[in-house]
């Protein structure tokens, strides 16, 4: 059954999630670092292939005396003094100017606010780590608002010239250790549980989705804590934002679902702004119909999808936190055109 | 019975290897479920590294070590026992955790906290791994303690410690670094278990603990642990080369000098583990710099190996064949060691395919091809026999065939965004074609191993009888009947040099000479 819907949601072509076709600062920096180190060890490599298969070509002992001993014992070196300083210093020089180029790379990767141009208009998003989603605290422009709380998918503005838009990401987990990993972006960064000073950044330039996942192992369901970004430009972003920071859809039309996702323990777990459903252990659902995928970036977020997992979270995704319910099919009915209206 | 332990347990982990293999093939198999991959993987790195890794390099050092001392047996024989029957016993215990509720762990073998702790992992699984680790590093421990009293004391009349044949040396110092490494690992094992059964905090941020100390903890241990792993082969190919080359070794001092250069380095450079964790820059690059240094020791090794075959008689029996195949193979996994350590890279690639790459090419290409090289060299010796040609020539070209086809798409895979640990992965990210290449490569290898016990079989009853020095060595293992009797030699050799063979077979013109 899971299966089936992974290949349904695949895409005919596969999603660019390479580390070498960076779209942010920090990895073209890494890639720029990965060309360097790629060139030395090649470059050692055909030093080391080169003497040894050229050994192994000129020195092999005929075939004829392969099971006898040689007549006669090649000449004895013991050592020489001036090539081992050599082959000493030589190497030393490599990882000199190897550590140049790191350093230089990691002060490109790790920049700090106060290094930021003043125009800049950085966008601070707290990210917290949970066994297997993502939550995202989006601040509106550096004001320290209540901003938008959102899950797994992150809308950011696309970074131009004329207007940079740093994201300034704040990692925290809410259990175990967790990795922040979209390539084409930056490099990873952990989530770890008490220590909340780990943060990263990036800013891109094109639109369009981007996509990654945990990078630390965190349990059962690693595989499947999945990341999206959907860098857009800054009318859309803007649109986006004003959207989420909306309280939640409140159609007469869906009450039934709504009375129903009040009273059942769905509140325990969910928040849907507006509503008495404060819940903080799973994903926040106030706009989750403006989404794409659901449940960890899972599956397409679709009516079917949306019922399935309401019937039975352990079919779709064994051994995640929500449990099953037993609700008849009527309320989950009810229940999925509720939460499919909150768009 | 070390080694017949160890070959047991690469059975055991190359099943859950395959079965891991076997699951990626394709993007949404379900040929594994989540929970069984995840006790899969962590069971599998967990043994090889201490019921396959370890003990067989202990195996093999406790056979060769004493008769290439000439000494009489281990200084305390019944310590070796007691480091045996403890392995083998931690082993036991991590396997145990099969039939327990439950089931073995799902953490990994680094078992981040605080997924170890019981909120996250409330069964036994857990304490399972946990005792069967503290119980065979109490057992490594005490090998540790052996080889060193042994080699310091159990020397030879003439051999001081210039003269040590290179294993030996390599084995004093790997040694040493067990003591240093294993009791952090001892401790840090002990923590997890008072924050389990005795409800301590260590672990555990909810409650003041450190996530954070856990991985400084076990990558103290962690790090020194892959050196343990990779020096005695080192020793191994040492021992092997100049003899298939018919020459002394290059650089003796120089050798001796960077392993040492190795075991000091290697001490300060854990922390490169956790480049993604979050440290400061400032201990980020003392960390990558740290880390690049080991290359330097590293690369001496190197080239003097090369020197050494440079303009020498090759003779490529399968020893030799498995060294070259070490040589030309470890300086792979040493170069992406060294991307690995330019520490903004590793963001990348840390947690990712590249990473299982890289650490698969140094432990394979280099201490299980190191090793084999070694049981080939050593095998007439304890048995009599030799081991079949024929059937050792084939087991190397399907290793290193499979080997190359198993773990070099995962560097692609790697740098193409794929994490590790990951049970499925979804059809659209382009990571299908380089885990097929991978698991056929596993495919491929397993025959090799399977080829590898086969040999040991037929030729523990057919091979060919060895003669007491069938390879025209040097050192003194050589100077006994093939197999030693059990106080191995009938009267102390005493040594003038590093090769006291070549000085009886030559007189007229002897090592001591010239060293
Ligand atoms: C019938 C009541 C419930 C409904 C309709 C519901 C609905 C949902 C939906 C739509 C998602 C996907 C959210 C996303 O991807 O952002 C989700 C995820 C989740 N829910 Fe619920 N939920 C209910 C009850 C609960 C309860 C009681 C818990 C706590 C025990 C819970 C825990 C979770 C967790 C942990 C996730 C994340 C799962 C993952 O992706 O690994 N839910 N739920
Ligand atoms: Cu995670």
């Amino acid at each position: 059954m899971p299966k089936l819907i992974l290949l349904a949601a695949a895409a005919s072509q596969a999603l660019d999630v390479s580390t070498l076709s960076p779209a942010s600062p920090p990895a073209e920096s890494i890639r720029f670092l990965f060309i360097v180190v790629t060139a030395a060890a090649a470059f050692i490599l055909a030093i080391v292939w080169g003497v040894l298969f050229y050994s192994l070509l000129k020195f092999r002992r005929p075939r004829l005396l392969k099971d006898g001993l040689p007549t006669t014992e090649p000449p004895q070196v013991y050592g020489s003094l001036p090539i081992e300083v050599a082959w000493t210093v030589a190497p030393g020089l490599i990882v000199f100017l190897l550590t140049l180029v790191i350093v230089r790379t990691e002060f490109q990767v790790h920049v700090r606010e106060q290094q930021q141009p003043e125009s800049a208009k950085i966008l601070n998003v707290t990210v917290i780590g949970h066994q297997w989603w993502w939550e995202y605290v989006i601040e509106r422009d550096g004001q320290r608002k209540p901003g938008v709380v959102t899950a797994n998918e992150l809308h950011i503005p696309a970074s131009t010239a004329e207007q940079p838009r740093p994201i300034y990401l704040n990692l925290r987990s809410a259990d175990v250790c967790h990795s922040f990993w979209i390539p084409r972006l930056a490099g990873k960064t952990d989530l770890i549980p008490g220590r909340n000073k780990n943060e990263m950044w990036f800013a891109t330039r094109e639109t369009g989705l981007y996509v990654g996942q945990c990078a630390e192992y965190c349990g059962t369901q690693h595989a499947h804590m999945l990341l999206r970004v959907y860098v857009e430009s800054e009318a859309e972003f803007q649109a986006w934002l004003a959207n989420e920071t909306k309280p939640a859809v409140d159609d007469p039309s869906v009450r039934n679902g709504k009375q129903i996702f009040l009273t059942e323990s769905c509140v325990k777990c969910h928040t849907i702004r507006g509503t008495p459903a404060q819940g903080a252990f799973g994903p926040n659902l106030t706009h989750l119909a403006a989404r794409e995928t659901f449940a960890g970036c899972m599956i397409p977020l679709t009516r079917d999808n949306l019922r399935k997992w309401i019937r039975d979270p352990q079919e779709i995704k064994v051994g995640c936190l929500m449990p099953a319910f037993g609700l008849s099919e009527q309320k989950i009915d009810w229940i999925t055109d509720y939460l499919m209206s909150l768009k | 019975m070390y080694v017949l332990m160890a070959i047991f347990f690469l059975v055991v982990a190359g099943c859950e290897a395959l079965a891991i293999r076997w699951q990626l093939i394709k993007p949404g198999n379900d040929f594994l479920n989540p929970d069984t991959f995840n006790k899969f993987f962590t069971m599998h790195g967990t043994t090889m590294v201490f019921f396959m890794g370890m003990p067989i390099l202990i195996g093999i050092a406790n056979y060769v070590v004493p008769l290439q001392l000439g000494a009489h047996d281990m200084a305390f024989p019944r310590v070796n026992a007691f480091g045996f029957w403890t392995t083998l016993f931690g082993g036991c215990l991590a396997y145990f955790s099969f039939f327990v509720p439950g089931g073995p762990p799902a953490v990994g073998w680094f078992a981040y906290a605080p997924l170890t702790e019981t909120t996250f992992s409330p069964k036994s699984g857990v304490d399972f791994w946990a005792l069967g680790l503290l119980v065979s590093g109490v057992g490594t421990i005490a090998a540790g303690v052996n080889f060193v009293a042994t080699i310091l004391t159990m020397r030879c009349p003439g051999m001081t410690l210039t003269k040590l044949p290179f294993f030996c040396w390599t084995m004093l110092w790997t040694s040493l670094q067990i003591l240093v490494a294993i009791p952090p690992l001892t401790a840090a094992l002990i923590m997890v278990e008072f924050d389990r059964v005795l409800g301590a905090q260590f672990f555990n941020p909810q409650n003041g603990g450190s996530a954070y100390l856990w991985q400084h903890l076990f990558w103290f241990f962690g790090h020194p642990e892959v050196y343990i792993l990779i020096l005695p082969a080192f020793g191994m190919i040492t021992e092997v080369v100049p003899v298939f080359s018919r020459k002394v070794l290059f650089g003796y001092e120089f050798m001796a000098a960077a392993t040492m250069g190795i075991v000091f380095i290697s001490m300060g450079v854990w922390a490169h583990h956790m480049f993604a964790a979050g440290m400061s820059r400032t201990l980020d690059m003392y960390f990558a710099a740290a880390s690049l240094l080991v290359s330097i020791p590293t690369g001496i090794k190197f080239f003097n190996w090369l020197a050494t075959m440079y303009g020498g008689r090759l003779w490529m029996a399968s020893p030799m064949l498995f060294a070259v195949g070490f040589l030309a193979m470890f300086v792979l996994g040493g170069l992406t060691g060294i991307m690995l350590a330019s520490a903004p890279f590793d963001l990348q690639v840390s947690d990712s395919y590249f990473v299982v790459g890289h650490f698969h090419w140094v432990l394979i290409g280099g201490t299980v091809f190191g090793v084999f090289a070694g049981i080939h060299y050593w095998f007439p010796k304890v048995t009599g026999r030799m081991l079949s040609e024929r059937l050792a020539k084939w087991q190397f070209w399907l290793l290193l065939i499979g080997f190359i086809l198993t773990f070099g798409p995962m560097h692609v895979s790697g740098l193409l965004g794929m994490p590790r640990r990951i049970f499925t992965y979804q059809a659209d990210r382009p990571w299908q074609l380089w885990n097929q290449l991978s698991s056929l490569g596993a495919m491929i290898q397993a025959p090799s191993y399977l080829l590898f016990v086969i040999n040991i079989g037929w030729s523990l009853r057919y091979g060919r009888p060895a003669g007491d020095d069938p390879w025209d060595a040097w050192t003194l293992e050589w100077a006994t009947t093939s197999p030693p009797p059990s106080y191995n030699f009938s009267e102390t050799p005493t040594v003038r040099s590093r090769r006291p063979l070549w000085d009886v077979k030559h007189p007229d013109d002897p090592d001591w000479k010239y060293e």
